[in-house]
C-alpha cells in the first residue's frame, strides 16, 4: 500500500513539477528519472533533481488527427522540448498558434489538462510548454 | 461593530496573478446575440484555453506567489481554494495544487465557495489560522472560470482568472493587514443549483440590495472603525462585476477615479468572479510603494463582502519583478471570435 502511493506521488511529482534525477557521480541531470545514469550507467540512488521548467523547441510536428481524449485541442503541436538543464523531452505545446511554432523558441514548462476521461472521469493534469512569457521591467 | 484584527500582525509574504491570453470582446457576444446593437458593460473579458480550468489558473498564480514570497512549499500550512468552478463537483481542487507546488502531505487542503467572495474568505481565514500559531503560512487562492448561458446578460463578462496570496508573519510581509471585515445577509440575488451548468439571477434585483448595500456598507464600517476617510488611501479596489458597479460605488465612497483606477481590470478582463477583487489587489501591489494604504472589498452573491486594509511595508520593491505582474499577461492578448469561444469553454450543450 505505502510502496503503491510512493509510486504515485512519484508520478505525480514528474507530471506537476518536473522532478528527474541527478546523477550523484557525474552530475549528470535526467528525466525522467531513471535506475542507471544515462551517462556514466552509475546505478547508485540518484537524488531528485527539479528542472526550472525553461528550454527551448528541438523539434515538433502539428497533430491533426488526436487520439481519445485529446480532441478538445487538435489540431495542436507535440514538441521535443530541450530542456536548459541538458535532458530531451516531449510535450505538447500551448498558448500558441501551431504555424507560429519554430526550432528554437524559447519555451517554459505551464500545468494543464492533458485530457479528460469522458464527462464522467478523471482530468489528468501535467506539464506542457508554452512560448516564453515576455516579462516588462 | 467588531472588526477582524488578530493579536498577532500578519501580512502578505507574497502574491500572484494568472489572466489566460484568449481575448473575447463584448462587440462579439453582441454581434451574435442583439444584432450588435446596444451598450455593452466591458470592453472584453479574459476567456481561458481549452486545456484551462480554475485549478490551472490557481495553480499557476500559486507558483507566481511562491516566486515573490521565496519560502519552502513544505511550511504551507493550509492551501485553500475559493471557487463557483472547482473541476470537480467532489474531489478538491486544493488537493492538486498543494501537490503540484510541493506542499503536500502535512498540509491542510479544503476548497471554498461562496459565489465571488470566496477568494477573500480564504485569506480572511488564512490571516486567523497564521496569527493563532497554527502553521507559518497559508496559501490563499481565488480562481474561476466563470460561465454565463449563452444569451444572458452575463455573457459579455463571465471571465477567467485569479489570484493567490500567501499570508505569513508581519516581519516578512510585503503588506500588512491592519484590520478586516465582513458583512453578510441572506440575499438571493444569483444562484445555481447542484445539477445545472449555468447559474440563474435575480435580473435588477442584483444591484442595490446586493451589490451596493454589502460593498457600501461594508466599506463605510471598516473605515468609520479604524477612524479613515477615503482621502487616507492610495488604493481602492472594490469587486467588478463589470465597469458601472465599482466605479459608482467609488464615487459615492468618497474615492477619486485616481485611487481605484489601477485596481479596476474589469473592463479589459471581464469578471473573474472570486479572482476579481483580488486580481485588482495584484495589480495595486505591482506598483504599490512602501507606505501606501490600501481598501480591498469583495463581494459575492448570496449575499456577503469582505473588506481588508492594508499598509505595504519596505519590503513589496523587492518583490514586484520577482513574478510576471498582472500588467503582462494582460498585454499577453489573442482576440477571439464567439465561435471559438464555444469552442473553448465547451459551450455546445445547454443543461
Ligand atoms: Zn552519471
Amino acid at each position: 500500500m505505502a510502496t503503491e502511493i510512493a509510486r504515485h506521488w512519484r508520478l505525480n511529482s514528474q507530471r506537476y513539477r518536473l522532478v528527474g534525477e541527478v546523477c550523484p557521480k557525474c552530475g549528470v541531470k535526467m528525466f525522467p528519472p531513471r535506475d542507471v545514469c544515462t551517462d556514466c550507467l552509475d546505478d547508485s540512488r540518484q537524488p531528485d533533481f527539479e528542472f526550472s521548467g525553461h528550454g527551448e523547441v528541438y523539434s515538433f510536428t502539428t497533430v491533426h488527427n488526436a487520439p481519445e481524449g485529446y480532441q478538445e485541442s487538435a489540431p495542436y503541436t507535440v514538441a521535443l522540448i530541450k530542456l536548459e538543464e541538458g535532458p530531451l523531452l516531449t510535450a505538447q505545446l500551448t498558448d500558441v498558434e501551431n504555424s507560429e511554432v519554430e526550432i528554437g523558441m524559447p519555451v517554459e514548462m505551464v500545468t494543464r489538462k492533458l485530457r479528460t476521461q469522458g464527462e464522467e472521469g478523471v482530468i489528468i493534469y501535467g506539464y506542457k510548454f508554452r512560448p516564453r512569457l515576455p516579462v516588462a521591467h | 461593530m467588531p472588526l477582524m484584527k488578530p493579536k498577532t500582525e500578519v501580512g502578505i509574504v507574497g502574491y500572484g496573478s494568472y489572466i489566460p491570453r484568449y481575448r473575447l470582446p463584448a462587440r462579439e457576444v453582441a454581434r451574435i446575440w442583439n444584432d450588435g446593437e446596444g451598450s455593452v458593460p466591458i470592453k472584453e473579458k479574459a476567456v481561458g484555453g481549452p486545456d484551462e480550468d480554475t485549478m490551472t489558473i490557481g495553480l499557476e498564480s500559486a507558483r507566481n506567489a511562491l516566486a515573490r514570497a521565496q519560502i519552502n512549499p513544505q511550511n504551507i500550512g493550509a492551501v485553500w481554494v475559493g471557487s463557483e468552478s472547482h473541476p470537480y463537483a467532489v474531489k478538491p481542487t486544493s488537493t492538486i495544487i498543494a501537490e503540484a507546488i510541493g506542499a503536500t502531505p502535512s498540509t491542510q487542503g479544503a476548497d471554498w465557495q461562496f459565489a465571488c467572495k470566496a477568494g477573500t474568505e480564504t485569506i480572511q481565514a488564512g490571516i486567523g489560522f497564521v496569527a493563532g500559531g497554527m502553521a507559518p503560512y497559508v496559501l490563499g487562492i481565488g480562481a474561476d472560470t466563470a460561465q454565463g448561458r449563452p444569451g444572458d446578460a452575463l455573457e459579455f463578462t463571465a471571465a477567467s482568472g485569479g489570484a493567490a496570496y500567501i499570508i505569513g508573519a508581519a516581519e516578512e510581509s510585503l503588506a500588512i493587514f491592519e484590520a478586516s471585515y465582513s458583512y453578510v445577509t441572506d440575499t438571493p440575488d444569483f444562484w445555481r443549483r447542484p445539477t445545472t451548468h449555468y447559474p440563474s439571477h435575480g435580473q435588477r434585483f442584483t444591484g442595490e440590495p446586493a451589490y451596493f448595500q454589502h460593498v457600501m456598507s461594508a466599506s463605510e464600517i471598516i473605515m468609520e472603525e479604524l477612524g479613515y476617510t477615503a482621502k487616507d488611501f492610495a488604493h481602492v479596489i472594490l469587486h467588478q462585476p463589470n465597469r458601472k458597479f465599482p466605479e459608482r460605488a467609488g464615487a459615492a465612497l468618497g474615492f477619486e477615479k485616481a485611487q481605484w483606477v489601477t485596481g479596476l481590470l474589469s473592463p479589459i478582463i471581464g469578471n473573474t468572479y472570486a479572482g476579481a477583487s483580488i486580481l485588482g489587489l495584484t495589480a495595486v501591489l505591482d506598483i504599490a510603494k512602501p507606505g501606501d494604504k490600501i481598501l480591498c472589498v469583495s463581494f459575492g452573491s448570496g449575499a456577503g463582502s469582505d473588506a481588508f486594509v492594508l499598509n505595504a511595508t519596505d519590503k513589496i520593491t523587492e518583490k514586484q519583478h520577482l513574478a510576471p505582474t498582472t500588467q503582462d499577461y494582460i498585454n499577453r492578448r489573442v482576440e477571439i471570435d464567439y465561435a471559438t469561444y464555444v469552442r473553448y469553454r465547451n459551450k455546445l450543450k445547454m443543461h
